[in-house]
């Protein structure tokens, strides 16, 4: 533990801020202690012949009204100036612990007296309560550094306060207490050590501001008084001959502007030596193209001609820990118009990060890399930003997961609908509105015109995924992209909206490219079933042929899937294991740690996704061996889940 | 406690047939001005005892140790301090109320006066400084933050962060000093003190600002960063709407929230900062007139100043949790 909070500190102090503070600090001690003793009779030594001159050989930053040197004043003044500030800290943070550790002491209405009392005080500047106390104490350094002081105090009251609250929650306090030990008993022994850190670190900051705050007092007159002189003063005295001999006030200021911003880094390398969190390293190196090209990527799939979206060997890559990982590895897809697609795939398999990539909405740091991508025969990866824009303003709808936090709160939902014909169809506000009552009354919004005018805030969530539909639906769209639309949703609520889908594109005649983990939801609504694995895609057949799967990924989920005929006895299948990560991929097929098929093979060669029938591929090398096996042998795997 | 619960519920049935009264609005409006009601009552009080707090003889200490026992005595008479301390409360409560602040110790001026002299200078101040501040603030931490958003631009963020942690550390009368020596001393464009015209205001205004746009500027960019990671600006973007519009309507009004009572929190300081700045640029407002009035024990004329001002940062608290109730209505359900 002492070595760990050694080696912290160490690294603390050996950042740049650190050692600017520690630098910083010990020539302010230094100051301090040997100024008055060094130059203190300089500083006192009156010239007649030398009155409010300005900077010369002599006198650096000039004379003042008695010929005095204003330099050998500035560095004398550090100990009263830093002294007066730590003093006025010290009877803050005292009185402020004092006052916001009381409610632990005194027991609950007297507690609740009190804290009602510093929330008050908390709300006034502490500038005016300098004001206030320095009126009571009367004009001077000591009652300039009550005021401070006293005045500070609220604030630190408030930061114990919160700091004890969330102490005495703790269980060996409550444990404490029960064993009967004295209030002042569990503040000293139990809370107080919790929250020293933390104090210490405000305590520090706090420090620079009493500085600038006590200084802000004798600038005014009402601090330090004559013969006595801090930096308040000596500025104060500067500033009155500022246009002769502006020199006169810079050396103060900047004295106390360095010192001020002195205890401020001084604070935080504190707070970054207490802290036990490390500091997270930056990602090293720059950003490269993610990965290499596999050998094994996909060849072209059938000729473009009908299709509206072409997608060719995705990659989508993140920063990972020095390197790249790469959630999306060489996806390709095709889909013709009105045709219904399903992407099925566990969480982290990489759906929504390909469809986010094919609707150009991943920013960087992410790296969208692909062979091709076109929608409606533009080609997206060439397109100037206006093109894209406009392309898919127009004709490609998205819905998203939680329509809950998918629509903007402080918006009504009829203007967030409105605004996209406002954009892209160059509607009038008035038309746009119209419009969009219209397609939320398409999508079975009830009373749609008023509910138009509503917040998010008031619509169920049902009502708001419909919403969003009918928003994809206000241009004039030719493909849907809908991202687990129905999860966040009510099984029941779950059902409209899948309905609604359907008849949306029969009616419309558009694209929907379904991407869930819900087999029976992409067998309800799609006709052909993209299956995903660890960034790629595994299997690719026919929704009515499902049966047929060949895939032994396809197959575990399909045995999931519980019916009529499932046992009630028997634990529910799942598919065995856990899905690879992104970012430690194996050298062959990503599923084979799973896979009761696995062969060494499997572990060694990356398979290719290849024809394996009528509309059907799979990329697995298991499934010439296992083409007879009526079923998926995961009845091993049943209860094999902890 | 069962007698409170009693009058609690007995008091819900004589509300519950009216609609208004459970409508949120009604329980903010009653909470807020109870809230407000107990702060001034304890402003009031403080400002006070405050007079009572300063040891020995207020008059004595006004007039000095020459002036004459019967001076001293006839100038107690006429303050009231006299009367027993419950009897001057329930005269200081009802001069109030009836505007009467009492009169200058210094120059035998209606108190209320010499406030109305003062305080249009001092709000004039303030109010620009806060204006330009938020004027700004805003659009600087919505730039910065979109341009470092994702980690991008490390050296900008870098240096972003730390010309902000500086400048808003440096207290406004040295960053008027600095100002003075810079733009007046050196290059002469504007008046080194007084108030005469819009070029005798640039300065004052500029040292009251410099600091709120710095931490209010921090302030915007951290919560437009976290804004610009929520589910509805993802939304926004697959409408392919311009980049303006989805920082401008949907980014900036959500990312408000904490920018607004930061806000309150600075035009409260900055009320308290002119107290500097018009001491350097020998501003005539309240500012110059409570140092003044401290110097030479004019109590009265302190009093009524520290009550000014206090009433001031209460309003501003009042304003931002208005405004905050307004922006985002579900926060007053949330928090009954």
């Amino acid at each position: 533990m002492a070595t760990t909070r050694r080696a912290r500190w160490t690294r603390a102090l050996r950042t740049p801020v650190g050692l600017a503070a520690s630098g910083f600090l010990a020539v302010v001690v230094l100051l301090v202690v040997l100024a008055p003793l060094v130059w203190g009779e300089r500083a006192e030594v009156v010239d007649t012949g030398n009155l409010l001159q300005g900077s010369s050989a002599a006198h650096l930053f000039g004379t003042d009204s008695l010929g005095r040197d204003i330099g050998y004043r500035v560095l004398v003044a550090t100990r009263l100036s830093v002294g007066m500030a730590l003093l006025a800290t010290v009877i803050g943070v005292g009185t402020g612990l004092l006052v916001g550790a009381a409610p632990v002491v005194l027991g609950r209405r007297t507690g609740r007296l009190v804290t009602g009392a510093v929330n008050v005080a908390v709300a006034f500047p502490a500038l005016l309560l300098a004001l206030f106390f320095a009126t009571i104490f009367g004009v001077g350094a000591r009652g300039a550094v009550l005021a401070v002081g006293l005045a500070t105090a609220p604030s630190f009251a408030r930061l114990t306060q919160t700091m004890v609250a969330s102490v005495a929650d703790r269980d060996f306090v409550s444990a404490a207490r029960i064993a009967g030990v004295s209030r002042i008993r569990l503040l000293v022994r139990h809370v107080l050590p919790n929250i020293a850190e933390p104090l210490v670190v405000n305590a520090t900051i706090g420090a620079g501001g009493a500085l600038l705050a006590f200084s802000g007092l004798s600038f005014l007159g009402l601090g330090v008084q004559a013969p006595a002189y801090d930096w308040g003063r000596l500025l104060e005295e500067g500033l009155g001959r500022v246009y002769i001999h502006p020199e006169a006030a810079v050396a103060p200021a900047v004295a106390l502007v360095v010192v001020g911003l002195a205890f401020n880094l001084v604070g935080e390398t504190i707070a970054k030596g207490m802290s036990p969190r490390a500091t997270v390293g930056r990602t090293a190196g720059a950003p490269h193209p993610p990965g290499p090209r596999t050998a094994t990527g996909p060849r072209r799939l059938e000729p473009a001609g009908s299709t509206l979206l072409e997608v060719e060997d995705l990659h989508v890559a993140f920063p990972f820990a020095g390197g790249w990982a790469t959630p999306v590895r060489g996806v390709s897809l095709a889909i013709r118009p009105g045709e219904s697609v399903g992407m099925l795939g566990e969480s982290g398999s990489g759906k929504s990060l390909t469809a986010l990539a094919i609707a150009r909405l991943l920013e960087a740091p992410a790296s969208v890399r692909a062979r091709r991508l076109t929608f409606q025969g533009t080609d997206l990866l060439t397109a100037d930003p206006r093109t894209e824009r406009e392309l898919l303003g127009a004709s490609f709808g998205m819905v998203f997961q939680d329509p809950m936090t998918s629509f903007n709160p402080t918006r009504p939902v009829g203007r967030q609908l409105a605004e996209v014909s406002q954009q892209h169809q160059g509607l009038t506000r008035g038309a746009a509105w119209a419009r969009a009552v219209d397609r939320l009354r398409e999508v079975r919004v009830p009373s749609a015109a008023r509910r138009a005018r509503q917040y998010p805030h008031e619509f169920s969530g049902g009502m708001l995924q419909r919403a969003m539909i009918g928003m994809g639906l206000m241009g004039a769209p030719a493909l849907i992209v809908a991202d687990e639309p129905t999860t966040a949703l009510d099984t029941t609520v779950q059902r409209e909206v899948l309905a609604l889908l359907a008849r949306i594109r029969a009616e419309e005649g558009l694209a929907l490219l379904l991407i869930s983990h819900d087999v029976t939801v992409v067998r309800d609504v799609c006709d052909r079933v993209l299956v995903m694995y660890a960034g790629r895609i595994v299997e690719e057949l026919p929704t009515d042929r499902l049966g047929e799967a060949r895939h032994p990924y396809t197959r575990a989920l399909l045995d999931a899937v519980p019916d009529l005929e499932t046992s009630r006895d028997r634990p529910l299948a799942v598919v065995p294991g856990r899905p690879v990560s992104p970012d430690a991929l194996p050298a062959g097929c990503a599923f084979a740690a799973r896979c009761p098929l696995a062969t060494e093979r499997c572990r060694t060669d990356d398979p290719v996704l290849a024809d394996a029938g009528p509309g059907q591929r799979v990329a697995c090398w298991q499934t010439g061996e296992n083409l007879g096996l009526p079923a998926f042998p995961a009845a091993t795997s049943r209860a094999a889940t902890p | 406690m069962t007698t409170r619960e009693a009058a609690v519920r007995s008091r819900r049935v004589t509300v519950s047939r009216s609609v208004v009264a459970e409508s949120p609005w009604v329980r903010f409006a009653v909470r807020r001005s109870g809230r407000l009601l107990v702060s001034l009552w304890a402003l009031l009080t403080a400002a006070f005892l405050m007079v009572h707090l300063v040891p020995g003889d207020p008059v004595r200490a006004a007039l000095g140790a020459a002036a004459p026992n019967d001076l001293v005595e006839a100038r107690r008479h006429t303050l009231g301090l006299d009367d027993p301390l419950w009897l001057q409360y329930a005269h200081y409560l009802r001069g109030l109320a009836t505007g009467d602040l009492g009169t200058s110790m210094t120059s035998g001026l209606p108190v209320s006066q010499v406030i109305g002299d003062r305080l249009p200078a001092t709000l004039e101040l303030a109010g620009l400084a806060f204006v330009v501040a938020v004027l700004l603030a805003v659009p600087l931490g919505l730039g910065m933050a979109v341009l470092t958003r994702g980690g991008r631009r490390p050296r900008v963020e870098l240096g972003f962060t730390t010309a902000s942690v500086v400048v808003g550390a440096v207290p406004e009368f040295l960053v008027a000093v600095g100002l003075v020596l810079v733009l007046s001393v050196r290059l002469g464009w504007f008046p080194v003190a007084g108030s005469d015209g819009f070029a005798s205001l640039v300065l004052p205004v500029a040292a009251l600002a410099t600091a709120p746009i710095a931490v209010l500027a921090r302030i915007v960019r951290v919560e437009v960063l976290s804004v610009l990671d929520a589910d509805f600006v993802r939304t926004a973007r697959a409408k392919r709407l311009p980049a303006r519009r989805i920082y401008l309507r949907h980014v900036l009004p959500n990312a408000l929230t904490a920018s607004i009572t930061l806000g309150g929190l600075l035009l409260g300081a900055l009320v308290a900062g002119t107290v500097l700045v018009e001491n350097v640029f020998s501003w005539p407002g309240l500012g110059s007139t409570i140092v003044s009035s401290i110097l030479s024990k004019d109590y009265p004329l302190v009093q009524a100043v520290v009550l000014v001002y206090g009433v001031a940062v209460l309003l501003v608290n009042l304003l931002v949790d208005v405004l905050l109730a307004l922006l985002d209505p579900r926060s007053t359900i949330r928090e009954a």
